[in-house]
């Protein structure tokens, strides 16, 4: 066991992933030289040399799209997405093409490319800087979409998410970058490692389930400790995985505690939290309590630092929406 | 080039050398300023700063009328204060207090004031250029002979909105002004390592568009294409590319560590090329302008700055219920 932050973390998986395999090489801006704005490549070019790890131009549909002939020809590129809003300019490609080349080969093509977003809020950025993009890329077939929380976790999955076939957009909670916990890095521990896509309860509870993802888990812990005091057994899972997501989980927990409550920071309007909603109704309809309830973000572009305390869902929204929960 | 220098200068009036003087040397104790309050912690989220860089805003507003256009950058800073947004409104804005140019919902990177042309500074490099096209279309459409400017970073020319832009630009022969600020690094990284070719402006010729490179620290050089390019575009001539080669006096952002930079490199160019200094040398040594006259207007410049900040600090923060407001026109 090792003490790392989530962002260090990150970086000593992806140390490992290309230690393991040399068709595996990370692309960016800022990522070489620099080390990534958050650090999160830091040491890598260094160690791996500039054909391995690669300073790329300001230029966020070029490097996803050469990623993509990169894949084409056998490599398992990395992308490294500055910031959340800069994914933008690369939707275009990850959209339009990596998404859906491999169904136009009927299955032959193999497209293992890894887009790395730091994401969410919680840093007094603005706009473009702080923003839950997660929605539009779970919206896009053919994209495997994951967000880990925690330092141990973050470890696994962005390994697990460079062996995987599939693209997988790989979100990274950037104000968890600087929390630290213990992990397992020693090659034995990868037996027990869990599938990349499966969800996990972080706290069992048995009166209401509370699904988050990304930075809102810890905040969730939270609240349910809080909730705690109040007599209240709150079960707290991370989904870990948006798609494929794991249903099963879910659909148990649910079952179990007849009430629901997600919480993520993107808005809640069209949020990943509406599809959640939905399946949850369809598969547990006759268990529910209370109506499935969501919290998030408002509607509107991510605030400025001032507001932002306001924007993000807190200790207090999820108690809330806990507490509405037992109105029913 | 000293002669150029010599004889621009003397082709400006001297009311309008200090009115030039004045916006460079505010943008200058602006961003200085910003620099010492960042270290304090009190400003919130990211600053880009454009120290350095002055004399390419300068030079470039001081050829548009008020009813022109510019699009700037997440660099932003100084266009925003040479196109005339208030200075006070903006450190506000920095502080993201509720009496900020943009109540405080934009900060550093948002900056906009539609009222004095200032079309925004922008979080997206190459978000700003596409939108000139815009601005400059209506122009051409309903034949007023308004202009529009899109300032943009090395950086920035990689993105693919840039170039489509010049090629929008020049097919439909808007009236617009591309401008790259080439202050030596995409965010950290080196031309050799994100920019093929020596010169953006080069890359005009394949668009069909006049592309210069001009000395960015040296207003009357900077001042002297662009008042080429914007009376160009405004007669009806089509739209051009002015590549201002520069160095920026600190980091991508405040707190970037620029383990990158070369040793002594901004100590050299402050010492040696800074466009405030240049501009004083050239305008004192013709004997147009007096150092007392300058060393006055520096006096007043610290004083606005003063004010700015101390009232930015006092001022209100917005309250939550402005989360939910202005995104519609309507509800």
């Amino acid at each position: 066991m090792t003490t790392l932050t989530l962002a260090k973390a990150i970086n000593e998986g992806l140390r490992r992933a290309m230690e393991d395999d040399p068709k595996v090489l990370i692309m960016g801006e800022d990522v070489g030289k620099l080390g990534g704005v958050f650090r999160v490549t830091d040491g890598l070019q260094k160690d791996f040399g500039e054909l391995r790890v690669i300073d790329t131009p300001l230029a966020e549909s070029g490097i996803v799209g050469t990623a993509i002939g990169l894949a084409l020809r056998g490599y398992r590129p990395v992308c490294e997405i500055q910031f959340d809003g800069f994914v933008f300019p690369a939707a275009d490609q990850i959209i339009t093409q990596l998404a859906k080349m491999p169904l136009r080969s009927l299955g032959a093509l193999k497209l293992p490319v890894v887009v790395r977003i730091p994401c969410g809020g919680g840093i007094g950025a603005v706009e473009h800087h702080s923003e839950s993009p997660e929605a539009y890329f779970t919206h896009t077939a053919g994209l495997r979409v994951v967000a880990c929380s925690n330092p141990a976790d973050a470890y696994v999955m962005i390994q697990q998410a460079i062996r995987c076939d599939d693209p997988v957009i790989f979100f990274e909670p950037k104000r968890r970058y600087w929390e630290k916990a213990e992990v397992d890095t020693s090659p034995e521990a990868a037996a027990g490692w869990p599938d990349l896509h499966t969800a996990r309860v972080v706290r069992p509870g048995g009166d209401v389930t509370v699904l988050a993802y990304g930075p809102m888990v810890r905040t969730c812990l939270e609240a349910a400790t809080a909730a705690e005091e109040d007599g209240r057994s709150v079960e707290v899972i991370d989904l870990r995985s948006l798609n494929p997501l794991d249903t099963a989980l879910v659909t148990d927990s649910v079952r179990r505690t007849g009430r629901c409550v997600i919480v993520h920071e993107a808005p809640v309007y069209s949020g990943f939290g509406a599809e959640l909603a939905a399946r949850i109704t369809e598969s547990c309809f006759y268990h529910l309590e209370a109506p499935v309830l969501r919290v998030g973000g408002f509607s509107t572009p991510y605030p400025p630092s001032k507001l932002e305390e306001h924007y993000l869902p807190d200790l207090d929204r999820v108690l809330d929406a806990v507490d509405r929960c037992f109105a029913y | 080039m000293r002669t150029d220098l010599h004889v621009s200068g003397r082709a400006l009036a001297k009311e309008d050398l200090l009115r030039h003087y004045r916006v460079m040397r505010t943008i200058r104790e602006f961003e200085e300023r910003l620099h010492l309050e960042f270290a304090t912690g009190e400003i919130p989220g990211f600053v880009h700063l454009y120290a350095g860089e002055e004399a390419i805003a300068a030079g470039f507003c001081a050829n548009l009328r008020d009813d022109d256009y510019i699009a700037s950058t997440h660099r932003g800073h100084g266009h925003a204060i040479a196109k005339g947004c208030d200075v006070k409104g903006m450190m506000a804005e920095i502080y993201g207090k509720a009496t900020g140019i943009c109540h405080g919902k934009g900060g550093s990177m948002h900056i906009a004031d539609l009222a004095v042309g200032m079309l925004g500074a922008n979080g997206i490099v190459g978000g700003g250029p596409p939108l000139v096209c815009g601005v400059g279309l209506k122009a051409r459409v309903t034949g007023t002979d308004q202009v529009a400017v899109s300032f943009t970073g090395d950086g920035g020319s990689n993105q693919g909105t840039f170039l489509e832009s010049l090629n929008l630009a020049a097919v439909w022969r808007l009236p617009v002004v591309f401008v790259v600020e080439n202050n030596g690094y995409a965010e950290s990284t080196a031309p050799r390592f994100h920019q093929s070719g020596i010169d953006v402006a080069k890359r005009a010729d394949g668009f069909g568009l006049p592309g210069v490179v001009v000395d960015g620290h040296d207003f009357f050089a900077v001042y002297e294409a662009a008042r080429e390019a914007i009376e160009r575009a405004r007669a009806g001539g089509g739209p051009s590319l002015i590549e201002c080669k520069v160095l920026r006096y600190y980091g991508h952002f405040e707190g970037d560590q620029q383990s990158y930079r070369e040793p002594g490199e901004v100590e050299n160019a402050r010492a040696t090329k800074d466009c405030l200094l240049l501009f004083e040398r050239s305008t004192v040594n013709a004997g147009i302008v007096g150092e007392d006259e300058l060393r006055a207007i520096d006096k007043q410049v610290l004083a606005l700055i003063d004010e700015a900040v101390a009232e930015a600090k006092q001022a209100p923060d917005p309250v939550p219920a402005d989360l939910l407001t202005d995104v519609y026109v309507s509800y």
